[in-house]
């Protein structure tokens, strides 16, 4: 589950009662275009310039509804239409947690959409891949030279095999606009009553941690009542401690690693140790993650660790006091938690599938990246090059460039079995709370880590 | 419940002059049966089917028997829900209808000015949407909410938790909010049914020598049997499938200490993506909820419907 922006209060009960509707609605959508001109000819060829395919509908569903993101969805859209007048966009927007649950439905139907935001973990895409609902691009990556364009670090996580027991290598199912990576947020006038530097390295940010405690400050915010945010703060420290390959082999849920190794319990002991040490807020499994980065912005606290979604509003509020940074790993190079906001994908029962290809290349291309960092997004490509002058996006399209090209992006530990969300999200919060070890924590992800491994054999 | 049962019989068989007579109540009947079929009756047959199926929503489903509901028997979480739910019920039914029980006997007894505004009052819980008063009893139990904040106010400092991630604690914090929506609704109908009792009754109690709390157990109590069934099979109904509170508060954490049955329903359909299993946890709900309250309506006297 890439966006972890989702708030709770959306009732997730509503979900079944739209499903049935939306599934009436868009059975009515998307019956033109079966013009035959651009289907894959058998040899493999495919067709990129499609203004000689005549008139077509292409049907697509995303899940930009929030504003910067419908703003650069409509301004590519309009784009789009403009170049090609022949190809009629029929957008339909949704909530993430609508789509998520409407999803399933309507691209299982007759009448599936042609291009679906689907979500990259194992639950959503990886069972959209083994049911041979998704179409490989790999051709049209060929084509449009997608795999210049992107970084390997990034495409992975809309690769899978074509059984999908693999997540990370084989065919290619999607392309996302957007990256996000955690790191650390920080007042800067806190940490300047303090004296104290950004800290370069773990180690440093460490000292830092007491440094605040000992001033009577609070060092580390965290809400954790969702059970999901403490993923992200393990995930950075993690990415500290284990080799990067280990933890992506993990957190894909592919065979061949394990949890229970002495760098994961070391891991696993400095976060424990953090919260031993009374380095969080108190009472940080009952307090909201909204209530924590909005104590940052309060003055009530130092540090925070998070995803890069929130500096937006922590611009907002906190103007130029607000940094964001990633202390460097052990080893040298940055690597953090991170993805890349929900891939585009093209579905089977698309009907031409080179317009599908074709509107996935143009809302990725560089011209794209410049519209999604106009509206205030951070695009996934370019990131370094069209990054702002100054403020906290400048400091994480930095950071999120640096990642991406010269260190490793995490992937999200709940992308690892279906029910690792629920897993590591409890673990985490017995962690916390001091009412287990580190080593038992790590016997829990590994028991569910290797129970789905041995289920893909 | 079964209002259906005497309008149907009232056209009687062996008078063939009436048969077309005899339908007319089923032609009443007809377009709100048609809809209960449509929306009710449906899909509890869809979930059975679903129940007995391995299905991940998308592929082809696989029959696999009863496996599902062997999975809730065997799996520790999904029996702790259902552990979880029973405790709501002693939070939800059994300790509202207590208070309502004594808020009731007093409102109607005393003769207090504006009673209107005090029955307005306790029974506004009842009229607010679940999700609204899951996130304002949120923001109370907050670690910096209200709760905490009043007790450090009053010198309570030791008393101050946080009420929302506490191991042991949070689910009675979240049965008590259950408890805030559910005493208002007992109120009121046991004040109805209170307000039925003549008021001779109570004089000639009186004349026999009852204090205030004989006459309750004596009198009231008895008399507003029924509707204390009613309360209770409402409000146990209630407790039994909680699905919003425990999504908005606390997600079924910290750990698993507050998940509950229909909780667990929605994780395994949307989550998780095991609609057989999310199935099977439904239908094993809707049976425990059958026989809890068919219990409590036996144990209650079977004259419920004629109570209300």
């Amino acid at each position: 589950m890439t966006r972890r922006t989702r708030t709770h209060a959306t009732a997730g009960g509503l979900g079944g009662a739209v499903l049935l509707v939306l599934a009436t609605v868009t059975a009515g959508a998307s019956t033109a275009g079966a013009s035959s001109a651009g289907s894959t000819p058998p040899g493999g060829g495919v067709v990129t310039d499609i203004s000689g395919v005549g008139d077509v509908t292409l049907t697509v569903w995303d899940q930009e509804v929030r504003g910067g993101q419908n703003e650069q969805m409509e301004q590519l859209n309009t784009a789009f239409s403009q170049k090609y007048p022949n190809v009629t966009i029929e957008r339909n927007s949704q909530s993430f947690d609508d789509l998520e649950t409407t999803l399933r439905l309507a691209i299982t139907d007759t009448d599936a959409p042609d291009v679906v935001q689907a979500n990259n973990g194992r639950n959503m895409m990886g069972q959209f891949v083994a049911t041979g609902l998704l179409r490989p691009l790999d051709d049209y990556a060929v084509a449009y030279g997608w795999n210049d364009r992107y970084s390997p670090t990034v495409l992975q996580y809309s690769t899978y095999s074509e059984d999908a027991t693999i997540f990370g290598e084989g065919n290619l199912y999607g392309l996302p606009q957007v990256g996000e990576v955690v790191g650390v947020f920080y007042s800067k006038s806190k940490l300047a009553e303090l004296g104290l530097e950004v800290p370069a390295n773990w180690p440093a940010f460490d000292e830092a941690l007491a440094a605040a405690a000992e001033a009577g400050e609070t060092p580390l915010l965290l809400g954790n009542i969702e059970q999901w945010p403490a993923l992200h703060v393990f995930g950075p420290v993690q990415g500290s401690y284990v080799d990067p390959t280990q933890i992506t082999t993990l957190g894909l849920g592919n065979p061949g690693a394990s949890w229970t190794t002495s760098d994961n319990v070391e891991a696993a002991a400095a976060v424990q140790a953090w919260a031993d040490a009374g380095y969080f807020n108190e009472g940080v499994n009952g307090t909201e993650y909204d209530a924590a980065w909005q104590a940052l912005t309060a003055g009530d606290g130092v540090f925070l660790i998070g995803g890069s979604w929130l500096a937006a509003d922590l611009s907002d509020a906190m103007g130029d006091d607000v940094g964001f940074f990633l202390p460097a790993t052990d080893a040298g190079p940055l690597a953090s938690t991170g993805g890349t906001g929900l891939p585009f994908t093209v579905t089977s029962a698309a009907d031409n599938p080179d317009v599908a290809a074709a509107y996935i290349d143009f809302i990725t291309n560089d011209e794209a990246m410049q519209v999604l960092a106009d509206t205030g997004n951070l695009p996934v490509n370019r990131t370094a090059e069209i990054a702002p002058e100054s403020g906290v996006l400048a400091d994480v399209f930095t950071v999120f460039a640096d990642v991406t090209e010269n260190g490793s992006l995490l992937p999200y530990l709940d992308y690892a079995t279906p029910t690792f969300a629920d897993t590591i999200g409890q673990a985490l919060q017995e962690l916390l709370d001091g009412r287990t070890t580190p080593e038992e924590f790590l016997e829990r992800l590994e028991a569910d880590y290797s129970e789905f491994v041995a289920s893909n054999e | 419940m079964n209002d259906a049962a005497p309008a149907a019989g009232r056209g009687g068989p062996g008078r063939p002059g009436q048969l077309r007579r005899s339908l007319v109540p089923y032609a009443y009947l007809a377009p709100a049966l048609a809809l209960y079929g449509a929306f009710m009756l449906v899909p509890l047959g869809r979930a059975t089917q679903y129940s007995l199926m391995e299905w991940d929503g998308i592929g082809s489903p696989k029959f696999v028997g009863l496996d599902n509901f062997v999975d809730i028997v065997r799996d520790e979480r999904l029996r702790e829900a259902f552990r979880h739910a029973l405790v709501l019920i002693f939070f939800y039914a059994i300790l509202p209808v207590a208070l309502g029980l004594v808020l009731a006997a007093l409102l109607t007894r005393s003769r207090v000015r504006g009673l209107g505004f005090f029955r307005t009052v306790i029974f506004l819980p009842q009229v607010i949407a679940m999700v609204v008063v899951a996130v304002t009893w949120r923001q109370i139990y907050a670690p910096d909410g209200a709760l905490n904040n009043v007790l450090r106010l009053v010198g309570l400092d030791r008393l101050t938790r946080t009420w929302l991630g506490d191991y042991t604690l949070t689910l009675p914090a979240v049965g008590l909010i259950g408890t805030w929506v559910s005493t208002g609704l007992a109120t009121v109908l046991l004040m109805a049914g209170m307000s039925k009792v003549p008021r001779d009754l109570y004089e000639a109690a009186r004349l026999d020598g009852a204090g205030a709390v004989r006459e309750f157990f004596a009198i009231t109590l008895p008399a507003v049997r029924g509707e204390t069934v009613v309360a209770l099979t409402l409000t146990i109904i209630a407790a039994l499938k909680t699905f919003d509170l425990v999504y908005v508060t606390t997600s079924g954490g910290p750990g698993t200490s507050t998940t509950v049955p229909s909780y667990e329903v929605y994780r395994l359909a949307f989550e998780v993506g095991d609609i057989g299993g999310a199935a099977a946890m439904g239908i094993a709900l809707t049976i425990v909820v059958f026989v809890i309250t068919a219990l409590v309506n036996r144990i209650g006297g079977g004259r419920v419907g004629e109570a209300r």
